[in-house]
């Protein structure tokens, strides 16, 4: 039988700054508050302008790096998966790579699936570590989306990310299988120089999330001969406070097993980074044996399904560099509406900006 | 061209490789080819050195009319950190407002854009810091 | 090596001069020197042109030669040599023409400083003063040159208890010199309330902590002092040079509240001219911050290191007080086209020496001081100067 694959390490990073859904609102001329509660989001988070999502990806990745004693140099892959890549062209995954001294003999590449990329990444750093092509593959989930001003995608859209040293030996949590289900279903888009994607409003419901994520869940509980009480936690994609709830509890997934997996009402929605950073909260949140049940969710459309148990090494991890993401979800500064807006490059600038 | 002016400094800005002269042992950032303590008996013994990125502020300043390049982030603070193998280096403090930034605070390195040739322009990055809480 | 002499001086207005090119300014500032010292273009060995930028202030590289042309001395073919040290340029320019004199490979040298600041915009004249420090290690992490100057006085204040209100008191000062001045950009004194109040540029330092951004040019003659009289009834001996260089990064430097560049600079000063910081009437110090003032003043020997900001702010450097720093107004009054204000500080020692200074005389002016540092201090140049 071949050997297990799984997590060797894992880390998180979330921006300092954060803006109320009542200070959105409050532009727009709505009860903000009342919005992002109907949303279930009190706050997202705001990169600042120096950041984007190689400056994420490589925060997250030096992360999971600093406890682990993995060489850098055994790293045989980097895929950074994001739909708000800095450049159209030019591989986000080989700045990671140079900045995690991982690179030159390895292999790199940026992914885009919507919300998905991120656990796109890490089946394919699973598939070449289990078949022997590479030792180690570091697969990162980043985002620093934005929502149309004034559009509801403004409540939620935000920036986060966290990566996993995918890998064969020294696991902290072991990938008991992985699956997915893909459509065509055009939910939500941006085409090429648009600054901002369209979304089909409530078409992004029913067929969309909800058909994908429950198919790939159905597809996961049969293969694995499993049931929701067979897990300690269950992660949702969450690109509001409400879905991941809904979806979970009508599979019927308790409060309990949902609660670390939920990170959206107080960081928004970071797209690509959502279930990857929700799951790093798990794993923080985790013992030796919980079983872990993941289903992401991008637009257009599937869904990525995991099985995950987690071993008595993340004790290992825990002694060495490790820092929960609590401290980056629990330690922010609120900006105002007017700064925001500067952050994120929304206002008009005048002569060489 | 200045991308690969910026490229060609990519080792230190991104990772912090930092030089140790191989006679005297001082350590340098960014890499110098000769020690100016050492000069001559130096040369071709420095040695490449990974540093830690952490340090203490030596001093700092918010700084209120800046670079046009960093126009988006005014007020930002800029600090000369003594690192903690000794070189000093210039950079700018991030996720904090200037009052909490003192004489001696502790700092860590972290990655961040450090600017952009224009909108179509490459994307410079490399070390800022930030306080240790 | 043969004594020099300054035997005429000539500058410009110093300004926002929006109808004047930096080739008007050049001629204008030459013409006057010349005129000062009555000699004709004929007895003209070399010109050297200190100038810090003109290649990205007005898109003008090789501008000796320019300048030498349309002061009329193109079928001349004499030598004319741009010489740059960022914020020195002008100190510098000097020491190599009195150099050149000194040694007996030109006779009557006239050395210029010009610089064009306001045909780009504030911010690219700022980027282009942060390219005075070390680009690659501190602009492009943000610091500009005031950034720089501002991490000086908050670990001085830090080091030295040095005040705000101290800081203020150098710009105060300066400005009450340049009232008196009619070659100054600022004629009017300032209050302390208004240094203090003035909004932040880079904490501690405000905006009325720094010098302008001014164009303008300034010229000297010089000669061998032997023949200087036939010249000039009041010939100003140049006593002694000293120049020296430091880390080009502030970071690097072993204090960031000393510049040992200018310490090194002033004790050559001193020692070839056989005298002691006791010894000067008057000193222009490069004041492009009020800190560049407390520290130099301090560096330079005049006072002991830390004492700066409490001279300043009790008087001791006053006008006609212990010793008269920055007569003209300094850098922050007088006004700062940046390659041109070692020429200028020149100028007034002159001016003062000869007993042509008027309201702002110094009294029993006998020696003076120059002191021109380049960018944050990695290159200053000390000259003192005499009657004779």
């Amino acid at each position: 039988m071949m050997d297990k694959v799984g997590i060797v390490s894992y880390g998180g990073y979330v921006p300092h700054y954060r803006i109320e859904a009542g200070a959105i609102g409050a532009v727009w001329g709505i009860d903000g508050t009342a919005r992002g509660k109907s949303l279930g989001i009190i706050r997202k988070s705001v990169p600042s302008p120096d950041e984007d999502v190689i400056t994420i990806s490589v925060e997250a990745a030096r992360k999971a790096m600093r406890c682990c004693n993995t060489d850098p140099e055994d790293i045989g892959a980097v895929y950074v998966g994001s739909e708000s890549h800095p450049y159209a062209v030019k591989p986000s995954a080989t700045i990671v790579a140079e900045a995690i001294g991982a690179a030159p003999r390895m292999t790199a590449a940026d992914l885009e699936f919507a919300c998905k990329a991120g656990t796109a990444g890490i089946q394919i750093c699973m598939g070449l570590v289990a078949s022997d092509m590479i030792k180690y593959g570091m697969a990162i989930g980043a985002d620093t989306s934005q929502g149309a001003p004034g559009d509801a995608l403004e409540y939620s859209a935000s920036a986060g990310g966290a990566a996993f040293l995918i890998g064969k030996k020294n696991l902290m949590a072991e990938i008991n299988t992985t699956l997915s289900f893909t459509t065509d279903t055009p939910d939500f888009w941006r085409r090429e120089g648009q600054l901002y994607p369209r979304h089909g409003g409530r078409f992004t419901g029913t067929p969309a999330y909800f058909k994908h994520i429950n198919s790939c869940a159905q597809m996961l509980f049969e293969k694995m001969g499993t049931k929701p009480e067979d897990y300690a936690h269950a992660i949702f994609h969450q690109p509001n406070g409400k879905f991941p709830l809904r979806v979970g509890k009508a599979m019927g997934f308790s409060d309990g097993q949902l609660e670390h997996g939920l990170l959206t009402p107080v960081i928004g929605n970071t797209y690509s980074g959502a279930v990857p950073l929700a799951l790093t909260n798990v794993l923080d949140h985790s013992e030796p044996g919980d079983r872990i049940f993941v289903i992401s969710y991008g637009s257009g459309a599937g869904s990525d399904g995991f099985d995950i148990t987690v071993t008595n090494r993340i004790k290992k991890l825990r002694k060495k560099g490790w820092k929960p993401l609590s401290e980056m979800v629990n330690d922010y500064q609120l900006l105002d509406y007017a700064t925001y807006a500067k952050f994120r490059g929304k206002i008009r600038m005048g002569g060489i900006a | 061209m200045p991308e690969a002016r910026f490229w060609r400094e990519n080792q230190a800005r991104y990772n912090m490789i930092g030089h140790k002269c191989g006679k005297c042992q001082k350590v340098y950032f960014p890499p110098r080819d000769m020690c100016p303590k050492c000069r001559r008996a130096s040369m071709g013994k420095m040695e490449k050195i990974q540093l830690t990125g952490k340090g203490s502020v030596v001093s700092h300043t918010t700084v209120h009319e800046g670079l046009p390049e960093f126009q988006m982030q005014i007020p930002y603070t800029m600090a000369i950190i003594e690192l903690e193998e000794g070189a000093r280096i210039t950079g700018q403090i991030v996720d904090c407002n200037g009052e909490c930034v003192k004489i001696g605070s502790e700092v860590e390195t972290v990655f961040r854009k450090l600017g952009e040739e224009g909108k179509s322009g490459i994307i410079h990055y490399g070390y800022k810091f930030k306080l240790i809480e | 090596m043969r004594e020099v002499a300054i035997i005429g001086i000539g500058e410009t207005k110093f300004g926002e001069l929006w109808e004047r090119s930096l080739r008007d300014l050049g001629i204008e500032a030459g013409f006057k020197a010349m005129g000062d010292a009555g000699i004709s273009g004929n007895e003209i060995d070399a010109i050297f042109l200190g100038n810090m930028s003109a290649g990205q202030l007005i898109d003008q590289e090789h501008i000796a030669p320019l300048i030498a042309d349309y002061s009329g001395m193109a079928e001349k073919n004499i030598p004319a040599i741009r010489i740059e040290a960022a914020s020195a340029s002008g100190g510098l320019a000097l020491s190599q023409g009195y150099m050149a004199v000194a040694s007996g490979v030109h006779d009557i040298v006239v050395v210029g400083g010009a610089e064009k600041m306001t045909d780009v915009g504030d911010d690219a004249a700022n980027e282009i003063m942060a390219k005075t420090a070390d680009q690659e290690w501190e602009a492009v992490f943000g610091a500009t040159l005031g950034s720089l100057y501002a991490m000086m006085a908050r670990r001085h204040m830090n080091e030295f208890g040095t005040t705000k209100e101290q800081l203020a008191s150098v710009a105060v000062k300066n400005h009450l010199n340049g009232s008196m001045n009619p070659h100054a950009q600022f004629r009017s004194p300032i209050k302390l309330e208004a240094v203090l109040r003035a909004p932040m540029v880079a904490s501690p330092l405000g905006t009325f902590d720094f010098a302008p951004l001014s164009d303008g040019a300034a010229a000297v003659i010089l000669a061998p002092l032997d023949i200087a009289h036939k010249y000039s009834d009041t010939p100003i001996k140049i006593l002694s040079c000293g120049q020296a260089g430091d880390y080009m990064a502030l970071h690097d430097r072993k204090s960031i509240t000393r510049m040992d560049a200018t310490v090194v600079a002033g004790k050559k000063a001193f020692k070839y001219a056989g005298i002691q910081p006791k010894d000067v009437n008057l000193a222009e110090v490069h004041d492009c911050t009020t800190i560049s003032e407390i520290m130099a003043i301090e560096d330079l020997g005049f006072f002991k290191k830390g004492q700066g900001g409490k001279v300043t702010e009790d008087g001791s450097t006053a006008l006609n007080s212990k010793i008269s720093i920055n007569t003209s107004g300094g850098l922050k009054a007088k006004g700062y086209p940046v390659g041109a204000s070692g020429v200028s500080q020149a100028i007034e020692a002159v001016t003062q020496l000869r007993g042509e200074a008027g309201q702002r005389q110094v009294s029993k002016a006998e020696i003076a001081l120059l002191h021109n540092i380049g960018g944050t201090g990695s290159s200053a140049i000390v000259h003192l100067l005499g009657r004779c």
